[in-house]
């Protein structure tokens, strides 16, 4: 750079250009480094005995506490949401607060920005755990924050927006690197994703309907819950694979040619592959082939990004054999690409039939989860804070136990699980040799019980390596203290961009992060178009059927208290068209069924049987007892009870503006029914109590019991009831 | 009752397969060739650019 002060290529610079040209020192800010960091360890535990609780939960229905707060269903979305935005979430703020400034070689835009997103978002967090524990849930898996909080995650989001491109544009590296790629793609895609997956109609102050219905809600949150994955676990993360990995290795990546295909391949291909998680579903053929295509091709990225990490050590396996920083990021590169192969393969339709729906699902994801995105925080947290307090780490050893604690912890959350999967696919299509299923759907779950509770000692011991952690970084920051400004020097960037003269189009774009942007953008708005439109287009996009009629007032609020105490999480809404499905279930779903479903509720996990055709099948006493104390009605039932429920009244005051809202978005009830349908959710309720007391039962009308037995026994019987129109005058 | 006849009343539906199918194809062939062909002494330059930052870094 010096020796360019007088010239260059041979031309000399005018003085007055040589004083612009000076080399500037300026000052990178760790102190929001460091609170992003602090952030990640916590809300990384928290999250943690959030799954912990929810994993004992599984096999110890006592563990329920009994309240409603503290059921799993609850429980289990505080879990996802605490590790996805709040662990993952900080640990990708933590990174690119500090590499990108770097790599920018400038401090970040503005400090008011950083602090503002760093305590906004933490608030969102709180108020999230809050609300989601106090039942305000929109019911959609990984988006189940509450329209108040959408808004501010959305303003926060814009906040990190300006403040990164700010600190893009006022960078003094001509080159933007490749992981700066990442965190654009990141930026704009998460932005796109949260702003389709969120309209919904507010209704009350805190709580909303999904915008969409049916089939079209079941597209668009795949399309979001995919695509969560894939760029807020997944691009953020590679491009702290980008920064992190050389180093902590001291070496370049092994291909930056590689990096730059990984790049585009990855952001074009991910887009469209959301709908591979549904597939066997009432989602029309074309979307889950679409989706099937794309999952297959996503390996060849994916795999192109692992290789590309570890080959970045070679020749340097040596200190990987020291350095628990770089073990970390082995296993966790490692996990990336094994996460990265089974997903495509689960994709495939053959695969999907016996694994969606069970425990196989959990596995993959905390393949992922534990290993790609929790050792790489690891990794970066043990590397990042020795140098931002300007120490050492308090002790290399303790972090090797983590390692060592955590890897055997991961792989004894995954065994059992994929044990658990494969026994519940199994067991769920047994069939005698006399053509009847072998099994009861309660055996299925009584047999694995075992696994979750091994699935909980290895949780257990994956979250001992993170207090281990949690002590090793405290002592380490004890023994230094926080460089909050960190002095570095660099020319500025006019005088870069003077020395490269050669053009190429592609340089073109990567000088220009705005630009970047842009096409980011199109790269993913072009997948998300094309794979969400042709539903949108067409009028009358499901098949109806005639019979189906929206919810009465009364099946209306049992759906919400279904939706509020995330039943979705444990029973799906979905008979595929599978012999073994239809036998225990009755007639697969049809798309028609859900067009008044906001939101959908197939739910993407059977813990417990499917409910899509359970109104009828039991009488109103047996729901009452169940949900009184599951063991009842099914010994050895890892449901938890839900007495709550039967003393708990019921808000009929919201009941008009239910109604309003589901008539904004077309569900066809009478002008002027919202004035009177407490009327009729009275006159269900009293038919609902009358029939309990048949059986000896007392309760309240009004109760929510009342509701959601309501909901329960309408669940499937339009279909029935054209099938026995259809029965009873054939000639029709 | 199938998609695929909701699908058909889209006039010209079959053309939006074949254009992503050409966008993404043509995207790849571009950005590989670009990128094998590209500069190895750029390629260099931008492969170290984390590690410019070591004295910067304690």
């Amino acid at each position: 750079m010096i020796k360019q002060k007088d010239t260059i290529g041979g031309i000399t610079i005018p003085e007055e250009v040589q004083e612009k040209l000076a080399v500037e020192r300026f000052y990178y800010d760790n102190k929001i480094v460091k609170l992003f960091a602090y952030a990640t360890i916590f809300w990384g535990a928290i999250g943690m005995l959030a799954g912990l609780l929810a994993a004992i939960q599984l096999y110890l229905p006592g563990a329920n506490f009994d309240t409603p707060e503290t059921t799993f269903g609850r429980v289990r979305p505080v879990h996802t949401n605490a590790v996805i935005f709040a662990f993952v979430g900080n640990g990708i703020f933590m990174g690119v607060y500090y590499s990108l400034q770097r790599l920018c070689k400038a401090r970040m835009f503005s400090d008011k920005l950083s602090n503002l997103h760093f305590w906004l978002w933490q608030a969102i967090i709180v108020f999230g755990a809050i609300t989601l524990l106090a039942g305000y849930t929109t019911g959609k898996e990984y988006a189940e924050l509450e329209w108040p909080l959408d808004i501010l995650i959305t303003i926060v989001w814009v906040l990190f927006g300006i403040n990164m491109f700010g600190t893009i544009l006022k960078r003094r590296e001509s080159h933007l690197y490749v992981a700066i790629w990442f965190y654009i793609a990141t930026w704009v895609t998460v932005a796109m994703l949260h702003i389709v997956n969120s309209m919904e109609i507010p209704f009350t102050a805190l709580k909303s309907y999904s915008w969409y219905a049916g089939v079209q809600d079941a597209l668009v949150q795949w399309w979001y819950g995919h695509n969560a994955v894939a760029f807020f676990l997944t691009t953020p993360y590679l491009g702290l694979m980008y920064y992190f990995l050389p180093k902590a290795a001291n070496r370049p990546v092994y291909s930056y040619r590689l990096s730059i295909i990984h790049f585009w391949a990855l952001i074009f291909i991910y887009i469209w592959a959301g709908p591979h998680h549904l597939l066997y579903t009432a989602l029309p053929d074309w979307a889950q082939s679409l989706g099937v295509v794309f999952s297959v091709m996503l390996i060849a990225p994916s795999w192109g990004g692992m290789l590309n990490g570890l080959f970045t050590l070679r020749g340097a396996w040596d200190k990987v054999r020291e350095d628990p920083v770089l073990k970390f990021m082995v296993v966790a590169i490692t996990c990336y690409g094994m996460a990265t192969f089974e997903g495509p393969m689960l994709s495939l339709k053959s695969v999907n039939a016996i694994s969606h729906f069970t425990d196989w699902t959990i596995a993959h994801v905390h393949v992922g989860a534990l290993g790609w995105n929790g050792f790489l925080t690891f990794s970066v947290l043990y590397w990042l804070i020795p140098k931002i307090f300007n120490t050492t780490l308090y002790s290399t050893k303790l972090a090797n136990n983590h390692f060592w604690i955590g890897t055997i912890g991961i792989v004894l959350y995954a065994v059992p699980m994929y044990w658990a999967g494969f026994t519940q696919a199994t067991m769920w299509k047994a069939f005698t040799e006399e053509g009847t299923l072998k099994y009861q759907f309660l055996e299925t779950v009584t047999n694995i019980k075992s696994m979750y509770i091994l699935r909980s000692v290895g949780g257990t011991i994956y979250l001992t390596g993170v207090f281990i952690m949690v002590y090793n970084l405290f002592k380490t920051v004890k023994s230094g203290s926080l460089v909050a400004n960190e002095a570095a020097e660099a020319a500025p960037f006019a005088r870069q961009m003077i020395t490269h003269s050669e053009k190429h189009w592609h340089r073109w774009i990567e000088k220009r992060p705005v630009q970047m942007l842009v096409f980011s953008l199109i790269a993913v708005a072009i997948g998300g178009i094309l794979e969400l439109v042709p539903t949108f287009l067409v009028k009358s996009n499901v098949p109806t059927i005639a019979s189906v009629k929206p919810y009465t007032p009364l099946e209306l609020q049992g759906r919400d208290i279904y939706v509020a105490n995330g039943c979705y999480t444990c029973h799906s809404q979905m008979v595929r068209p599978f012999r073994d499905e239809v036998a225990r279930y009755g007639e697969y779903s049809k798309a028609g069924e859900f067009v008044y479903d906001h939101p959908f509720q197939w739910g993407s996990k059977r813990t417990g049987p499917d409910l899509a055709r359970v109104g009828g099948k039991y009488p109103d006493s047996w729901h009452y007892n169940h949900m009184l104390d599951p063991q009842i009605m099914s010994p050895g039932s890892v449901m938890p009870p839900y007495a709550w429920m039967l003393d708990k009244q019921l808000d009929t005051s919201t009941t008009g503006a239910k109604i309003r809202a589901m008539q904004k978005m077309g569900v066809p009830y009478p002008e002027g029914y919202d004035k009177i349908a407490n009327q009729d959710l009275m006159k269900q309720a009293n038919e609902i109590k009358a029939n309990l007391k048949k059986d000896k039962i007392e309760t309240a009308s009004t109760a929510e019991i009342v509701a959601i037995i309501a909901y329960l026994q309408r669940l499937g019987v339009d279909i029935k009831k054209t099938d026995n129109a259809t029965a009873a005058s054939p000639g029709q | 009752m199938s998609f695929i006849h909701y699908l058909e009343s889209i006039t010209g539906v079959s053309i939006y397969a074949l254009i992503s199918f050409g966008i993404f194809f043509s995207f790849f062939i571009i950005m590989t060739i670009w990128a094998c062909k590209a500069d190895k002494k750029l390629i260099k330059t931008l492969s170290n650019i984390p590690l410019d930052n070591n004295q910067d870094t304690n």
